[in-house]
């Protein structure tokens, strides 16, 4: 047949009139407009949540040191929004980013569902659940095994704290087992409670009354980004700033990066890394030579006056400190008369969060300023409250075993001739396990993420390797439990009961008790009743040390009569008062230096902590991921800080990769040009690079802590690492 | 806006009674105090249900937040480099003139967002809206988000889903709504003491104004003398962003830095002139 163009466009026109009907009477368009139309409803899918009688549940939040008090609001039985506790002495009605995210860490899938074993390789990340009678009978045929071979020593003991009941009941498992290796970790507080020590004679935390001081030098401390208890510090910042006129109180602050800190800080000076120790002491230097002190205080309750005052004259000359730190002979002196004229001073010590135990020389530096000016245990000043962890508690029997066990070394070295000061050294730990890897047989870790949190994470990896029985207590997947070998999940810290210590920067301490907010979700255990069923089950001496029926009846019988008013009102004023008595610290010390050649490495590196990123032991939340600034995190890599000059001396560009390389280790990452850091200086985010976790977590960013190694401080032996020499080239 | 211009304008409002307004809720946000914490953005976050995904965790152009932190710098060389945070939710425009003509309510083809004389706030219905992002371009201040994606949360945490807002599906805009579901909850309570109006600011507070730690949102009736955001917004150092749109935003800032409040009355953002974010 002859196709001419009249039959084309027939057929054609046919065709496609006969396709529309037959489209028409096909359910084809109906199904479409059909889908249109739930396309603008409501899915089925998108969850419609549950209603329900609404009440409120009170408690204490645990997820970083600041203890707030909460308010958990929840929907019949569902916990649905954590709330700023309105009234509680620490954070009326305040909560922070952290606190606001702690229900996506109660409900979260990071959460280990019941007592968890390892299948498949340390970090793979596969599992089985067990019953807790399994787990508990695998752990004592562990513990049993190497007390019978007279090993007690090498299980070792992590914990974040030493305060609270909990933490003791695993101190004092740890000495009726027979083994000196229970470490807790440190922080600021440990380094200026042993500053206290040596100024007082006992072991004191150093309290700040920022509420009441008007004249605030903070030497690097993150005041509104997570120092202290963050919300209270924030806001004693908002009291300053409601205050108008002559009397608002001055915030300056010390540091080689601007923080939002320094941001908001009426002063800010960019000191050179690591010379806070310095400028303090040159600030000393023109306080005593233009006689700007409190001779009073001075004379009646200080010691070494005379000789701490010929040190610091001699060895601070203004002009040697105006070239180590950086700053004007004009403006250290400028700033000593208005710290020393003010009414009420106060110097701060703990960088950042005060998450790092740092130096003690510059923590007594900074410590010497406050006791110049007189502020010791007064209003708007530091306040020095007792370090007591004694719980009443009758004492541990030991046999034979533990006895062995409890005279040998701790590995750490804490409390040992050469480093006689110190209680825990946590970061010492992993390079002593390396040297010995006999050393440490099993481990027991509770509220604590050693694996993430201690410096010079391929030190830690690989001491972690060889520990041959690893036992975590943790709630969630965090990185430690992701390389352990059993996980015995404690419950979540809103469905507990736990006696919280106090936040050790408060110069009243508060101590709060947790009440569970609401009902245990999955298959865990109080830690300290898991602890306690080892123990009763290992027998003899190890059982009768804990002489009790359960957790609960043990918190109940410690905080004795205080049970009443913490169950009632759910804190307590607790003050161990110390006496007006400093003495200086007369012995002049190097300043810490950054580990590594600036050959080699010729920029410094200084971690960076955010209030928006969480680099303790609790993970980030998504929520608080979300939150963080485009020029912290990008997609799987984080940002550094660094100088658009410096950008510019190395070949770098902003927003482009480059290699991060420092002594301890190397990464890629991002370079954020910023006008915000000190020429010469590399700021890098604290919180990133987890590998426990989930996929809204793990994975993301690089761990600080890879790059970071550990310097011992030489007079209290904790770690004083502030930063580390580096090197950035462009990818 | 000038503070006489605004005076007129309520003036004129008063003049006819059928269009006095029984509340003007408002905020005024302290740029002296906000520390850039963000418990804000994580409180209004729990709050009202916003989702999140793994991918792309913190991107600001495809992950939705009602109230978003921005930080803002002077743009002068370390060391007299400044930085800003700035706190910003829906600004529940009033418009000018008595048909309260915001930029995103002139542009909705479907009436999904509205002006409530009653109380200011500017509303959005999740169901009426069917995507086609107007108003989101006719926004200034970019508080209208899109999603992109339906919502997922992990297993076991729709748990913590809060039944007083209503998760919204894949296709639509959502924006802040001054937590309208606890002017509702306020409401309720008033009725069941009997009575009729709330008037103590306590009574209703947004996620955000409550969960600040330093205290720098204050949230408010505008138009209550006894609100603490009656007094703060006629601070000489209060200002509204991008007042020479004439929209008549219910947020008002405060600050005493001179180059912040200049920054906020031009173009934000990548388009800055002077303005660069660090």
């Amino acid at each position: 047949m002859k196709l001419d163009r009249r039959t084309f466009i027939g057929i054609v026109v046919g065709a496609g009139l006969g396709a529309g009907a037959g489209v028409n009477l096909s359910p084809l368009p109906w199904k479409l407009t059909d889908d249109i139309s739930i396309w603008t409803q409501n899915w089925p899918w998108v969850p419609v949540p549950e209603e329900g009688r609404v009440s409120h549940a009170d408690t204490i939040c645990q997820v970083c040191p600041g203890h707030c008090g909460i308010t958990v609001r929840k929907v019949k039985d569902r916990a649905v929004k954590i709330e700023g506790k309105e009234g509680y002495p620490i954070n009326d009605g305040g909560i922070c980013p952290l606190g606001a995210a702690g229900l996506q860490l109660l409900y979260g899938p990071w959460r280990a569902p019941g007592p968890m074993r390892r299948l498949g390789k340390r970090g793979e990340g596969k599992w089985e659940q067990i019953s807790w009678d399994e787990a508990i009978n695998e752990v004592v045929s562990r513990l049993s095994d190497l007390r019978n071979q007279n090993k007690p020593e090498t299980v070792a003991c992590i914990t974040s704290d030493d305060r609270g009941t909990v933490p003791q009941l695993f101190a004092r498992f740890m000495k009726a087992y027979g083994s000196p290796n229970f470490v807790a970790g440190t922080s600021a507080d440990a380094t200026s409670s042993i500053a206290m020590e040596l100024a007082q004679g006992k072991r004191a935390s150093v309290g700040f009354d920022l509420e009441e001081a008007d004249y605030v030098v903070s030497f690097g401390s993150g005041i509104i980004e997570g120092w202290g208890s963050p919300v209270r510090s924030i806001q004693a910042y908002s009291k300053w700033r409601s205050k108008k006129g002559s009397g608002a109180p001055t915030l300056v602050q010390i540091e080689p990066r601007l923080s939002n800190t320094a941001a908001k800080a009426d002063r800010w000076y960019p000191v050179k890394p690591g010379t806070e120790a310095t400028l303090a002491l040159g600030l000393a230097h023109v306080m005593m030579k233009e006689s700007l002190f409190d001779i009073g205080f001075v004379e009646g309750s200080t010691s070494n006056f005379n000789d701490w005052k010929e040190m610091v004259l001699n060895r601070y000359g203004l002009e040697d400190v105006s070239r180590s730190t950086g700053l004007s002979t004009e403006d250290i002196t400028e700033l000593a008369r208005n710290f020393a004229k003010a009414k009420r001073p106060l110097a701060v010590w703990g960088r950042g969060k005060g998450t790092a135990p740092g130096s003690l020389y510059e923590c007594m530096a900074i410590l010497s300023l406050n006791a110049l000016v007189g502020n010791m245990n007064r209003r708007g000043g530091m306040w020095a409250n007792l370090c007591d962890t004694d719980m009443g508690w009758p004492d541990i029997p030991q046999d034979a075993v533990a006895e062995n066990g409890l005279d040998t070394p701790r590995l750490d070295e804490a409390g040992t001739d050469e480093y006689p000061l110190a209680k825990y050294r946590p970061d010492a730990l992993p390079q002593a396990m390396n040297e010995n890897p006999d050393a440490v047989q099993a481990l027991l870790v509770y509220e604590a993420d050693p694996y993430y949190t201690y410096l010079d994470s391929t030190q830690v990896a690989k001491a972690f390797s060889r520990i041959p029985y690893i036992v975590s207590f943790s709630s969630y997947f965090d990185d430690t439990a992701a390389h352990a070998d059993l996980i015995l999940p404690n419950h979540n810290y809103l469905e507990r009961w736990e006696d919280v210590p106090s936040p050790p920067e408060l110069p009243k301490p508060i101590v709060g008790l947790s009440k569970p907010a609401i009902s245990p979700q999955l298959d865990t255990r109080y830690a300290a009743d898991t602890l306690m069923t080892i123990a009763k089950k290992l027998g003899g001496t190890v059982s009768n040390a804990f002489p009790w029926k359960d957790y609960e009846s043990v918190l109940k019988q410690t905080l004795g009569e205080d049970w009443g008013v913490l169950s009632k009102k759910g804190y307590m004023e607790k003050r161990f008062e110390t006496e007006n008595q400093f003495a200086f610290y007369t012995e002049y010390q190097e300043p810490i230096r950054a580990e590594g050649s600036s050959y080699r490495y010729p920029l410094t590196l200084i971690p960076v902590e955010l209030i928006r990123l969480a680099d303790r032991r609790i993970g980030n939340p998504p929520f608080c991921t979300k939150s963080l600034e485009t020029t912290e995190l990008e997609g799987q890599d984080l940002f550094v800080d660094v100088n658009p000059k410096t950008c510019f001396d190395f070949g770098l560009a902003d927003g482009k990769h480059a290699l991060l390389e420092t002594p301890q280790g190397k990464a890629k990452v991002l370079v954020h040009a910023s006008e915000g850091i000190m020429p010469g200086v590399v700021g890098i985010p604290k919180g990133l690079g987890h590998t426990g976790y989930d996929e809204y977590l793990a994975g993301k960013g690089v761990n600080a802590n890879t790059f970071l190694g550990v310097v011992d401080d030489p007079i209290s032996g904790l770690c004083a690492t502030w930063g580390i020499r580096a090197r950035l080239t462009s990818v | 806006m000038k503070e006489e211009d605004l005076g007129h304008r309520e003036t004129q409002h008063h003049g006819e009674s059928e269009h006095v307004a029984k509340y003007k809720f408002g905020m005024v946000i302290d740029l002296d105090k906000c520390t850039g914490c963000g418990a804000c953005m994580v409180a209004c976050m729990a709050e009202n249900n916003i989702p999140f995904r793994a991918e792309d965790i913190n991107d600001r152009l495809v992950h939705n937040y009602w109230m978003r932190v921005y930080k803002m710098s002077n743009g002068l060389p370390f060391p007299d480099n400044e930085v800003c945070y700035i706190p910003r939710p829906c600004q529940h425009c009033e418009g000018s003139g008595h048909h309260h003509h915001t930029p995103c309510i002139s542009v909705c083809p479907a009436t999904v967002t509205d002006y409530d004389p009653e109380t200011g706030i500017v509303s959005q219905i999740y169901t009426r809206c069917f995507g086609c992002r107007y108003c989101m371009a006719a926004c200034p201040y970019h508080v209208r988000v899109f999603n992109w994606w339906d919502p997922k949360w992990p297993k076991g945490m729709e748990q913590y889903l809060s039944p007083d807002v209503s998760p919204r599906m894949r296709g639509v805009v959502e924006k802040c709504s001054f937590c309208y579901h606890r002017f509702q909850r306020a409401k309720d309570k008033a009725y069941v003491e009997g009575r009729t109006e709330i008037t103590d600011e306590h009574e209703y507070q947004t996620a955000c104004a409550q969960a600040c730690p330093a205290n720098a949102i204050t949230f408010g009736d505008l138009q209550n003398p006894n609100h603490a955001v009656y007094k703060l917004k006629k601070s000489p150092n209060a200002f509204r962003l991008l007042e020479h749109l004439g929209t008549n935003p219910k947020i008002y800032y405060t600050s005493s830095r001179p180059w912040v409040q200049e920054a906020a009355d031009v173009y934000m953002g990548a388009e800055g002139i002077d303005i660069t974010h660090p």
